[in-house]
């Protein structure tokens, strides 16, 4: 351990000490009366770590005799986990205060949580990978049963919680594997010694990994606990699960695929092609039933999974470079979605039922826009950003030879559109009737308005993050 | 038959069969007795291992509290294990032909287990042979030097279960009247205490 270990591990060390510091603060003096406080101050201190990740950081070291390491994919990856944190805590605070959810120990949670997401994209070891993903997991857990005298919120946690003990137990074993066959459970080590020739035992140690990452990405047919447990949290919860733990785990299995098995390329990209090709079209056909928008967004998340999943499984470094700007598109759209779905209500209460969008426009005619372009976003309609996140996958997936893949995948895009695009139909020409309240707080309305102008105007260049994702891809791709 | 592998042998079998027993036995706290058996034989097997600190541990802190601690949990809480187990058993069916597709796949995969040439080097880089360093320092060299991280992050994993742990279950109940210790010995008893002379035959 030297100095330079701990300049590395800085962000890190500097999250840790402020969850620990905010916790006895607000247990010592006002609990829960400052919980708000903490969330803005968290979100502030996210957004100033991604300024810095994204700001200083250069080069590549791997820091902690191999544990851990600092490259620009990794930091790509943190600048998109901390800036979506940021957002979703930012404008979950206005809807938690007025259901008196909010309690001080949520924005520790998701601090810690946090951590473990920069954990697990930096890992550059088996052992680190798992107390990354442990620590974000365990935090999400106790997250998604935060409304306790609930029900739904505590069938949610309990059901999340003993699926991912099941896939933490199966990624566990296939690690234990993995470790059996090389000697080492350094990525770098497991480089060098799995090259050609892969016995049996070793790819079932692949295998089992790449299960039990596929269920936190939540990847067909891993992917159960998804619509129950986004139902059953609390919304804001339900957009936290939807954004930052979704690129940091879909970090990791490009991580892993590339940094430990870069090797083997053919035998992880059958296994990631055939999770794509299945959560593409269960996401798509199993959605077009929902009459819960929360359902619905679970769906589409499955769905999305898959073609991000299609980026990495190609193997090159313009797939995972469009995985990249896919995961980060995504994120995006679903901060903008969920800033309107924590407005859905009536007389007061929550409601997220998709039949009380009906004749929305003639409500509120700008917030129906902005849901227009977010929900053609999302479907990939052309002229939003949305469509270039589908477009770079899948010409990721023709030019190194996956012609198969990407005819699934745009299949798949066609059947998806049409629940996209049947809410659009009942927030215009839905059948007569009252439809639901939108209370907004100004920052969910900014969020709101903001992501349906980025979906818009990002045409004209991505806002940028092609090269700084191309660069990302090369570091992790050699 | 070596005394070593006799003793090997031995320590497995127990080890094995007490986890059995863990599973099967009808009364949970037979269960968790079985289950302290499994440590101590697990423990025997550290130590023909060469790793007597790690046996000490499992003795001293499975052993000696955490199965304890079960062995509590067990008596205090009024679980019908029974009836749980009554609901296992209309699943079991399924279970076993699930167990036993796994098993076989998992001893097609042991049985061609092969090992890459370089992994008994690499594993002896990490962890050095017992006979070269004692027990306690090479566990101290991994622990708090070279995984010094992950000690650090299975801190803050553990902060997390504790803080779960309040967050869903601590209850503020305000209708429960508390004792105040300090209110009780600031009172004044001159205050608190009023002393009448009641003369007879007029009360108060």
């Amino acid at each position: 351990m030297t100095s330079a270990d701990f300049q590395t591990l800085l962000p890190e060390i500097a999250l840790a000490a402020y969850a620990m510091i905010a916790l006895i603060v607000a247990v010592y003096t006002g609990k829960d009366k400052l919980a708000a406080t903490l969330v803005w101050a968290t979100a502030g201190l996210f957004v100033a770590l991604a300024l810095y990740i994204g700001g200083t950081g250069e080069g590549e070291r791997t820091v902690f005799s191999g544990l851990f390491t600092d490259d620009p994919f990794a930091r790509f990856a943190k600048v998109t986990i901390l800036i979506s944190a940021a957002a979703v805590l930012v404008m979950s605070q206005d809807y938690m205060t007025r259901r008196e959810l909010l309690r001080f120990e949520y924005p520790v949670l998701a601090v810690l949580a946090v951590i473990g997401m920069m954990v697990m994209v930096s890992s550059a070891d088996l052992i680190t990978l798992y107390m990354g993903l442990e620590l974000q997991s365990l935090s999400l857990y106790v997250v998604a049963s935060l409304r306790r005298d609930s029900a739904r919120s505590s069938e949610a946690g309990l059901k999340y919680f003993v699926l991912g003990a099941l896939s933490s137990g199966l990624l566990l074993y296939g690690a234990s594997l993995v470790y059996g066959y090389a000697g080492t459970t350094q990525f770098a080590g497991i480089l060098t010694t799995v090259q050609d020739g892969v016995p049996l035992g070793l790819l079932f140690g692949l295998v089992f990994m790449l299960a039990g990452l596929a269920f936190k990405v939540s990847a067909a047919p891993f992917h159960m606990w998804t619509p129950d447990v986004y139902e059953g949290s609390p919304t804001p919860v339900t957009a936290f699960f939807a954004t930052a733990p979704k690129v940091a785990a879909m970090a990791l299995i490009a991580r892993l695929v590339q940094d430990a098995f870069g090797g083997i390329p053919g035998q992880w990209g059958q296994v990631l092609a055939a999770l794509s090709v299945a959560s593409m079209f269960l996401g798509a056909v199993a959605a077009i039933g929902q009459r819960d928008i929360k359902r619905l967004m679970a769906y589409s998340s499955i769905a999305h999974m898959g073609y991000a999943l299609i980026g990495l499984c190609v193997g090159t470094a313009y797939g995972v470079q469009a995985t990249l700007i896919y995961m980060a598109i995504y994120v995006t759209m679903n901060v903008g979605t969920f800033a309107f779905i924590l407005s859905m209500e009536r007389d007061g209460r929550p409601v997220s039922d998709i039949a009380g969008l009906n004749q929305f426009a003639k409500k509120e005619p700008l917030k129906a826009l902005a849901m227009l372009v977010l929900l053609f976003s999302l479907a990939g309609v052309p002229p939003m950003v949305g469509f270039f996140g589908k477009f770079y996958v899948l010409k990721a997936a023709v030019d190194a030879g996956w012609v198969w893949l990407a005819v699934a995948g745009a299949i798949a895009s066609v059947i998806g559109a049409f629940y996209y695009l049947r809410v659009v139909y009942f927030m215009y020409f839905g059948a007569e009737q009252e439809p639901v309240d939108s209370r907004m707080a100004p920052v969910q309305w900014a969020m709101l308005v903001g992501v349906a102008a980025i979906m818009v105007l990002g045409v004209i260049n991505l806002f940028g993050i092609e090269p700084a994702a191309a660069i990302a891809a090369e570091a992790l791709v050699r | 038959m070596t005394v070593f592998s006799f003793a090997f042998y031995m320590f497995a079998v127990i080890t094995v069969t007490a986890g059995l027993m863990v599973t099967l036995s009808r009364n949970p706290v037979h269960s968790v007795l079985w289950l302290i058996l499994a440590f101590l034989s697990t423990s025997g097997l550290f130590v023909l291992l060469g790793a007597e600190f790690v046996a000490m541990l499992l003795v001293i802190v499975y052993v000696g509290a955490v199965a304890v601690l079960f062995l509590f949990v067990v008596m205090m809480l009024d679980i019908d294990f029974a009836a749980l187990k009554g609901e296992l058993a209309r699943y079991m069916p399924l279970g076993l032909l699930i167990g036993v597709v796994l098993l076989m796949q998992v001893a097609i995969g042991v049985g061609v287990w092969q090992v890459a040439d370089g992994a008994e080097g690499l594993r002896q880089a990490v962890a050095p042979a017992p006979s070269e360093i004692e027990n306690t320092r090479a566990l101290g060299m991994l622990i708090y030097d070279r995984y010094f991280l992950l000690f650090q992050l299975a801190g803050l994993i553990l902060l997390v279960a504790m803080i779960g742990a309040i967050v869903l279950t601590l209850r503020h109940r305000k209708d429960v009247k508390r004792q105040n210790v300090l209110q009780q010995m600031w009172r004044d008893p001159a205050k608190a205490m009023e002393l009448k002379d009641v003369k007879p035959g007029q009360g108060l």
